[in-house]
């Protein structure tokens, strides 16, 4: 690993630097994961007397039930949601945003804030404006002869979270969009015009395709938000409900371990949880490193 | 602008326009909400112009809360949150800068394992280790107090990583000429590498700071007691009571003042804030 050509001589100075990072990490991060990957493997009895090693059997019983696998199934309707219309939202504004010359940076104003709003009060404004007894949403989709109920309709429930959550993640991808946009060579643009090519001809063919890097570090970004950050609006609207229908991998932890004891499944799903957080990692890094490149 | 297509203008400015219009809707309708009386919820449809009540409402939350619902004043709330934004900011910022600087500018045994040991918290976000890591804040007796909302989530590899590229642009000349001048490791980081690191250090501060205030799900698990309340999670309280009794305007009042600080430091923060972002996820 890359230091500095000529270095400190300290021995020990640098342990001092490093001490309370490390405290820290291994304290909360590394001590706890060991603790959730060795209960992963225990029973405890229902006095919390003795725990008894019981190898993958928390595991097993997990991909036997129908449950889980319905909330890993969600998970991904989730995520694939969230990402398909956050950026695809973001990508539409930002190439917007990007044609224009001055009032582009009064519109990024406009367009990023969203980022600094808490998970759980975007759930609860989108709460609002679905609510069933009082909410806009409803009362126009009423006209249409829609009754949407997302306290009983699960589906209703899925379409309301995954539209919050794509609210609040819409500015992330927008700048990055920008960002990755700038950075298309302008003379390729402009001889693409000049052989006669049209707006939406030169993004299909030139803009977008440059724009890939920057589109597929999103789409893990995206994934990962969705799988991972998005506890607050679940817990901000639905709780999980209506009869699970909203109930992801990681509310699913919460609920199962935090609220319904289960020490060792909830172990066992907070695994599997970090082995999907570790593969979305690797991938991001292993990527990063040949986006200098392109 | 390789051509001018005045349709094709028109057309953007109106993409925009109905894009930041469907952003700002909620956020409009939450704010028209905590302008009015409790009884424009009774009837039919939320209110879509602003109501008389907007002072009384935000007076009410600030001062005294919603006792009913169990959350403190608002005012408790936001201090409790900006208490725990800052500390993590600060936090977050101190121990990685110093831990960058070891990693870069010294070589000792173990520095690898001490890098891989920082980037392995990136792939342990709390979520995932809920329980385990409630134990041992509750172990630690830190449950119910500032250092169990903000110590735990203090460790930071983004911020790590990001001093340590930005550590590895300083020309090396900068340093020789330093030791040649007979300045020690620390005079060196203080007087040297601190000042060069301000744009890095407020840029990382604006994104930690939103990072500190938006947490809900820690302090949901480490505060019970009502007086360590952050406003992210106490809105929640506020809004769970509000499917029984109308109290929407009191709610959004809430939801508008836990919305205003990050909001506000995003706003006129925007060139820090893009940097930051940006620079984070490289």
């Amino acid at each position: 690993m890359q230091t500095k050509r000529t270095i400190f001589p300290n021995k020990l100075l640098p342990y001092a630097l490093l001490a309370p990072q490390l405290i820290i990490t291994i304290i909360f991060f590394l001590w706890p994961a060991g603790q959730a990957v060795k209960s992963s493997f225990e029973r405890e009895d229902p006095f919390g007397f003795r725990t008894t090693f019981i190898w993958f059997q928390n595991y097993t019983r997990l991909f036997d039930d129908p449950e889980y696998l319905n909330a890993a199934a969600r998970s991904a309707v989730f995520a694939v949601g969230v990402t398909a219309l956050s950026m695809g939202a973001a990508l539409l504004l930002a190439v917007c945003v990007n044609r224009l010359l001055r009032s582009g940076k009064f519109y990024t104003t406009l367009l990023v804030w969203p980022y600094a709003v808490a998970p759980v009060v975007a759930g609860i404004l989108w709460w609002f404006m679905f609510n069933p007894t009082i909410g806009i949403v409803p009362y126009l989709l009423e006209a249409f002869g829609y009754r949407w109920n997302h306290r009983v309709n699960g589906n209703d429930a899925m379409i309301l979270v995954i539209i919050a959550a794509s609210w609040k993640q819409i500015s992330y991808n927008f700048l990055f969009f920008v960002a990755g946009l700038q950075s298309v060579p302008k003379s390729l643009v402009e001889a693409a015009a000049m052989d006669g090519a049209g707006p939406f001809k030169r993004f299909w063919t030139i803009v977008f395709p440059l724009l890939s890097p920057t589109t597929f570090f999103l789409m893990i970004v995206n994934i990962n938000y969705a799988m991972f950050d998005t506890f607050g609006i679940i817990d901000g609207t639905t709780s999980g409900g209506p009869a699970g229908s909203t109930n992801t991998l990681v509310y699913k932890v919460y609920a199962d371990g935090f609220l319904g004891l289960n020490i060792g499944s909830s172990s066992a799903q907070s695994v599997i949880l970090m082995l999907i957080v570790i593969i979305l990692t690797v991938v991001q890094f292993r990527w990063v490193e040949r986006r200098v490149q392109y | 602008m390789v051509e001018n297509r005045p349709l094709l203008n028109i057309l953007t400015h109106l993409v925009l326009i109905v894009g930041v219009v469907i952003v700002a809707f909620p956020v409009y309708l939450a704010f028209i909400a905590s302008t009015h009386g409790a009884d424009a919820f009774a009837r039919g449809l939320a209110p879509m112009l602003p109501g008389p009540h907007m002072i009384e409402n935000y007076h009410r939350m600030l001062t005294s809360g919603l006792s009913s619902a169990g959350a403190p004043p608002v005012w408790l709330m936001l201090i409790n949150s900006t208490i725990m934004a800052l500390t993590i900011a600060i936090g977050k910022i101190a121990i990685s800068i110093i831990s960058a600087y070891a990693i870069v500018y010294f070589k000792f045994p173990f520095r690898l394992l001490a890098f891989w040991m920082i980037f392995i918290t990136l792939m342990l976000p709390v979520e995932v280790r809920i329980i385990p890591t409630f134990k041992v804040v509750a172990d630690l007796g830190m449950l119910n107090s500032y250092a169990g909302l903000t110590i735990p989530l203090i460790a930071s590899a983004t911020a790590t990583f990001l001093f340590r590229q930005f550590f590895l642009t300083i020309p090396d000349e900068l340093m020789e000429a330093a030791r040649v001048d007979g300045a020690g490791p620390l005079k060196f980081f203080r007087d040297i590498l601190l000042p060069l690191s301000r744009t890095n250090i407020a840029a990382l501060f604006v994104i930690l700071f939103i990072y500190g205030w938006v947490q809900y799900l820690w302090p949901l698990l480490v505060t019970t007691d009502s007086r360590y309340y952050t406003i992210v999670m106490g809105i929640k309280r506020l809004a769970a009571s509000a499917d029984a009794d109308p109290y929407w305007n009191l709610v959004m009042a809430a939801v508008m003042l836990a919305m205003l600080p990050p909001v506000l430091v995003i706003i006129f923060m925007q060139r820090l804030f893009v940097k930051g972002l940006v620079e984070t996820e490289k």
